[in-house]
């Protein structure tokens, strides 16, 4: 808006000239004058020169969408009413707007209102219309003087005249550069306005070509000459994919309004993905242009790849998580204790079968088997609640006695429950398994009987090994009584042997002594007698031999003497000594010994003592016909056997198993037919014994015997 | 026992009066000269005094036993020479050897017929001859 200034220092400085002059002055000022307000300040100013006007103020009409009156500038009134002040052209009873329209000098008078409608307050004001640039417009603004004399009002209706149309044409050329440089401001905000705007916006003519872009469509597809090669082949190849995008557009229409656009980044050559969105102008002046946003949604391909990614991740890392906690629960589910996990409300969050067992019922299960399942439930819950009372306390493990809902059987159960942190020190759940100890009871039961009975039987065999020692004991002492009744025995019969040969040594010496004929001659009668006693003592004393050698033997007092000797020559010693016998016998006695036979090793005496025996025994119990003694080696067995048969009159296999026996005889009548105490073949079986040999015999009755006695070559010590 | 010289003086000692008796006939009837004793000292008194050419000694005597008397008697230079018969009932082998570490020439074990002893104390008088040798 031009404001008015008073500049009253050239207009003080002129001294009033000349008509014609001071005119012609006038009008050169004002052509110079670059702006309405420098021009009709200056019009005032020559007025109070010229005519003495000592207040003044010149209003312009501005045409537009409100027309109105504005002060320009002033003389001799106050600023501040100059600046507030402007006049609606639309209110046409204002007294200024009939002075502007009525096209000639008005007097305005305030007298009768109530505001003041001039800038020169309340009085009267000479109103003069300044000429329009064309005749047909309305008057260019109002000059208002006062006060009105002659010379004022001729000298101010010809700057009307002069001023209007000079006024007039530097407003309307304020009033274009004014809308010029708007345009201009305008026309940069807007291109800021979609520089800023990072999608590539472009306006094209019907041709294609470009007539707008903005900074993200120029470095897309403009080049400048000065560009790498690379960048502008970049540029043509997206201005290409943009037309045939467009024509494209173009083709199909409304029905695909988007379409993807790929174009590359001329700077580093990467992908870039658009959408484009076009829409049609119509300008009437300069035809049909395409307005085209192009939207890049490289990024959001990607991020819709990423998110796809992160979906399939998801996907993934929930199917590993579903298989984990299938294997979990497959590993829970074959635990074959009972596994629990309670949160901290005390809620059961999962349990595998064994626990289902214990603590779920179904529908259809009986009011039994619910009740104890609830009173495992109830059990199991407080044992764990204290577990979650227990602030510190991160594991723990108690007894709860369950029943089995099934059986109704009482498990005495171990629990062991451990809560489960998170980082944050918040306990998250309770992880508790319960342990049958059924089986531990039981084996703790077993294992305190078998203790018991361990201990009983360690009693009992206390006992026993008490009672065996005094067994032993009492098994000693009877040992030690017999040996000593064996010893006692033993001595009995030496002593006995002794106290029967003293007096027998009298009756045989006597005997022998009458025999000899000491005492003188006998008569046959007498000697015959005596012979008789003699016999008899005789036999006697080999009795009381023969009990001496048994007992000696039963005593272990019967010494061994070994040495070599030739078997062949022991039996002829033999028949030498029997030959008195064997004369007497008529018997025929042959003696058959193998030739080149080896020395025996044994005790001679006893040897031939055996060997003397059973061929007395033969004669004796050989009435008539013969007896034979053999000896051979056995190399095989490197044994030799002395047999002694006779033609005799046998014995019964009966009779045979007790001839060994002392004091036994085949007849043990006592009518027997033949003497002998019977105590010879078993001294000889001990004997045979003692010596490592064995006596044996074979014989049927009345068909002779063999008695046949078998010795080793050697004693055993000696090989 | 037809050798010339005083007859052998044989020393029998044993406490059964009955064979005694029945040695001392049947020795005097063959020849020799026979003293007895019935116990152990009475036979060493008279083996000092009567210096036997053989003494026939029983082992088992009442008092001192024959075998302390046979080493009292091979003890003493007087007697150490003379060849004695020890004479035993007890068949065990321990009275023989017994009777041998006392110091006894011979062993015989009763019953033993007077021959016998007769035939036992010509072979010891004849294998060790005293002064002249046995006589009957």
């Amino acid at each position: 808006m031009p404001s008015a200034r008073t500049t009253g220092a050239r207009a003080g400085a002129r001294p009033p000239g000349a008509g014609s002059a001071a005119r012609l002055e006038l009008l050169e000022a004002l052509l110079v004058a670059s702006d309405p307000a420098q021009c009709a300040q200056r019009a005032l100013g020559w007025l109070q020169r010229r005519a003495g006007v000592r207040r003044g103020v010149c209003l312009a009409a501005y045409a537009g969408d409100g027309p109105q009156l504005v002060p320009v500038a002033s003389l001799g009134v106050e600023i501040d009413r100059i600046e507030s002040f402007s006049v609606d052209l639309e209110l046409r009873d204002h007294p200024l707007t009939r002075a502007l329209l009525a096209a000639a000098p008005v007097m305005i008078s305030p007298n009768g209102t109530r505001t003041a409608v001039t800038p020169l307050g309340r009085r009267d004001v000479q109103a003069i219309p300044l000429a329009p640039l064309h005749a047909r417009d309305l008057p260019a603004g109002l000059l208002l003087v006062a006060p009105l004399t002659p010379v004022v009002a001729r000298e101010a209706r010809w700057l009307g005249r002069v001023l209007g149309p000079r006024l007039a044409a530097l407003i309307a050329a304020a009033r274009l550069e004014e809308s010029e440089h708007r345009l201009q401001r305008e026309r940069g905000l807007l291109s800021s306005i979609i520089n800023t705007v990072t999608d590539p916006i472009l306006l094209t003519d019907a041709e294609g070509r470009i007539i707008i872009a903005n900074a993200r469509a120029e470095a897309l597809l403009a080049t400048d000459d000065d560009q790498s090669e690379g960048r502008r082949r970049a540029v043509a190849l997206n201005n290409m994919l943009f037309s045939a995008a467009l024509s494209r557009h173009a083709m199909e229409g409304g029905e695909a309004p988007r379409h993807e656009v790929p174009l590359v980044d001329p700077v580093d050559g990467s992908d870039l993905l658009f959408e484009l969105l076009s829409t049609l102008t119509s300008d009437a002046r300069d035809g049909t242009g395409i307005v085209s946003i192009l939207r890049n949604v490289t990024d959001l391909q990607r991020a819709t790849a990423e998110l796809e990614d992160n979906y399939r991740k998801l996907r993934q890392t929930e199917a590993d998580a579903r298989a984990e906690r299938d294997r979990l629960d497959l590993v829970i589910d074959s635990v074959a204790d009972p596994i629990l996990v309670t949160d901290p409300g005390g809620n059961t969050v999962m349990m595998n079968a064994p626990a289902e067992h214990l603590f779920t019922s179904t529908d259809g299960t009986s009011e039994e088997v619910q009740r104890v399942v609830q009173a495992n439930d109830a059990h199991f819950s407080s044992f764990v609640s204290n577990l979650f009372f227990e602030g510190e306390t991160r594991r723990r493990s108690g007894r709860i006695s369950l029943v089995d809902p099934a059986t109704g059987a009482a498990l005495p159960m171990e629990a062991i429950s451990g809560k489960i942190v998170s980082g944050h020190g918040e306990v998250t759940a309770l992880v508790t398994i319960l342990h049958d100890r059924t089986e531990e009871l039981e084996r703790a039961r077993l294992f305190e009987e078998l203790k018991k009975a361990s201990a009983e039987l360690e009693a009992k065999v206390r006992e026993a090994t008490a009672e065996l020692v005094r067994q032993n004991e009492l098994l000693r002492r009877s040992h030690i009584a017999l040996e000593q009744a064996s010893a006692l025995k033993s001595q009995f019969l030496a002593n006995m042997s002794h106290e029967f040969r003293t007096p027998l040594n009298a009756i045989l010496g006597y005997t022998s002594m009458l025999l000899k004929g000491v005492s003188g001659d006998l008569s046959s009668h007498q000697r015959r007698n005596m012979e008789r006693i003699d016999s008899n003592s005789q036999h006697l004393l080999s009795i009381i031999n023969d009990i001496l050698d048994i007992s000696r033997i039963e005593a272990g007092k019967m010494p061994l003497t070994v040495a070599d000797f030739p078997m062949s020559e022991l039996i002829r010693e033999v028949l030498a000594e029997v030959e008195p016998l064997i004369a007497r016998s008529k018997l025929t006695v042959t003696a058959r010994v193998g030739r080149a036979q080896p020395p025996l090793r044994s005790d001679r005496q006893k040897v031939k003592q055996i060997v003397i025996n059973l061929l007395t025994n033969a004669l004796k119990f050989t009435p008539e016909g013969w007896v034979t003694v053999t000896a051979a080696h056995d190399t095989a067995t490197d044994r030799v056997a002395v047999a002694v048969t006779d033609s005799g009159i046998g014995i019964s296999p009966k009779d045979q198993a007790v001839i060994f026996e002392d004091f036994r005889q085949a007849d043990d009548s006592p009518t027997r037919q033949y003497t002998g105490a019977g105590l010879g073949l078993a001294i000889c079986r001990r004997l045979a014994t003692m010596l490592e040999g064995e006596l044996t015999v074979r014989s049927a009755l009345g068909e002779g015997a063999t008695f046949i006695l078998t010795l080793p070559r050697s004693p055993k010590d000696d090989r | 026992m037809m050798v010339q010289g005083p007859p052998t003086l044989v020393l029998l000692v044993d406490d059964y009066p009955d064979n005694r008796d029945i040695y001392v006939q049947f020795l005097t009837y063959s020849g020799l000269r026979v003293e007895e004793a019935e116990n152990g000292h009475q036979a060493l008194d008279k083996a000092f005094s009567l210096r036997p050419d053989v003494i026939v000694m029983d082992l088992s005597l009442p008092g001192l036993d024959g075998w302390e008397a046979i080493r009292r008697l091979k003890q003493d230079p007087r007697t150490r020479d003379i060849p004695v018969i020890a004479l035993t009932g007890h068949a065990l082998a321990g009275h023989s050897k017994g009777a041998f570490d006392a110091g006894c020439d011979a062993f015989i074990t009763k019953p033993c017929l007077p021959e016998r002893l007769l035939d036992e104390i010509c072979a010891i008088v004849t294998a060790r001859p005293r002064s002249g040798g046995p006589t009957p």
